[in-house]
C-alpha cells in the first residue's frame, strides 16, 4: 500500500471517517490530562512562580504554530509537484488551525513577559518572527479566498508557503541565531543537558504537546473533509448550471 | 479545588484563558462549517438525483 492511495478523495474520506472517532477521543483524553496536571497539580518554579502554569499553553501552541507550517509546505510541495488535490486542501485547511496557534502562542508569551520581563512586547527575534509567521498565515488565507480558480490559488499559494517557510525556520531558530533577545532557548530540548526541565513539568509539558498534536490533527481531518465535499458542491453546481 | 496562584493568578488564568477561547471557538467553527457544507452537498445531492 502506497502513501499515495491518500490522495485519491474518496480513500480519504473513508480513512478520515474511520479514524476520525479515535483521534477525537485520544485529543479529549490528553489535552484534559495534560492541562488539568500543568494547572492544578504542579507548583511553583522558584524563579517564576506559579507563571510556570503558562508553559503548558504556550510551548505546545509555539511548537504547533511552526510545525502547521512545515506541514503546509510539504502537502503545498507535494501539490506543486504532483499536483494531488488532497494535499493542496489539506494545506487550505490547516492554516487557520496554525494562524489560531500562533495568536496563542504570542498572547500567551505577552500575557507571561508583562510580570517576567515587564513588557507585553519586546522586538525579540523570535517574537518578530513569529508575528511576520503570523502575517503570512493571514496573508495565505487571503490569497486562497481572493482567487476564483481552485488550481490557481493552490499554485500562488504554495509559492508563498515556500517563501513563509524562512520565517517558520527563523521562528524556530531565531534565539540561536541572535543572542540579544528576551526570549529564551527552547525548553523542552533542555532535558539531559546541564539546565534541564524539572521531570515534575516534563511530563504533563509532553502529554499537552501530544494533546495539541492531535487535536491539529483532528481538526485538520474535519477541515480537509469539508474542504473536499466544497469542491464537489461547487462542481456539482457548475454541472448543473451548465445542463 | 482552585490552586494557589499568588500574586500571578491573573497572568495564568488569563494565558489559559487566552488558549482554551480560541481553540474552542475554532473547533465549534470547524463542526458548524462542517455540518453546514454536507447538508448543502446532500441537498444539491438530492436535487440532481430528482432532476435525473
Amino acid at each position: 500500500m502506497s502513501i499515495w492511495e491518500y490522495a485519491n478523495p474518496v480513500k480519504f474520506m473513508k480513512t478520515s471517517s474511520w479514524a476520525l472517532p479515535w483521534v477525537s477521543v485520544a485529543t479529549v483524553i490528553s489535552l484534559a490530562v495534560g492541562l488539568i496536571w500543568g494547572f492544578f497539580f504542579t507548583t511553583e518554579a522558584m524563579n517564576f512562580g506559579s507563571t510556570v502554569k503558562v508553559l503548558f499553553v504556550h510551548v505546545p501552541s509555539a511548537m504547533m504554530a511552526i510545525n502547521i507550517w512545515v506541514m503546509m509546505l510539504v502537502t503545498s510541495l507535494i501539490w506543486l509537484i504532483r499536483r494531488h488535490h488532497v494535499s493542496a486542501l489539506a494545506a487550505k485547511a490547516a492554516a487557520p488551525i496554525g494562524a489560531v496557534m500562533t495568536i496563542i502562542a504570542l498572547v500567551t508569551g505577552a500575557v507571561w513577559g508583562q510580570p517576567m520581563w515587564g513588557t507585553w512586547w519586546e522586538w525579540d527575534p523570535r517574537l518578530t518572527s513569529f508575528l511576520i509567521l503570523f502575517l503570512f498565515y493571514l496573508g495565505y488565507m487571503a490569497l486562497w479566498g481572493a482567487i476564483e480558480n481552485p488550481d490557481t490559488a493552490a499554485d500562488l499559494t504554495g509559492v508563498l508557503c515556500l517563501v513563509g517557510s524562512v520565517f517558520a525556520l527563523l521562528s524556530r531558530y531565531a534565539v540561536k541565531f541572535w543572542n540579544q533577545g528576551l526570549h529564551q532557548d527552547s525548553t523542552i530540548l533542555k532535558v539531559g543537558e546541564k539546565d534541564p526541565l524539572d521531570p515534575s513539568y516534563y511530563i504533563p509539558l509532553v502529554i499537552c504537546i501530544v494533546g495539541f498534536v492531535l487535536l491539529f490533527v483532528t481538526l485538520l481531518l474535519l477541515r480537509t473533509r469539508t474542504e473536499i465535499r466544497l469542491r464537489r458542491l461547487k462542481a456539482l453546481e457548475q454541472r448543473e448550471r451548465m445542463a | 479545588m482552585m490552586p494557589e496562584l499568588g500574586k500571578y493568578a491573573l497572568t495564568v488564568v488569563l494565558s489559559y484563558i487566552g488558549t482554551l477561547g480560541p481553540l474552542a471557538v475554532l473547533t465549534i467553527w470547524t463542526l458548524w462549517r462542517g455540518a453546514k457544507v454536507k447538508a448543502a452537498l446532500a441537498a444539491q445531492e438530492e436535487r440532481m438525483k430528482k432532476n435525473g
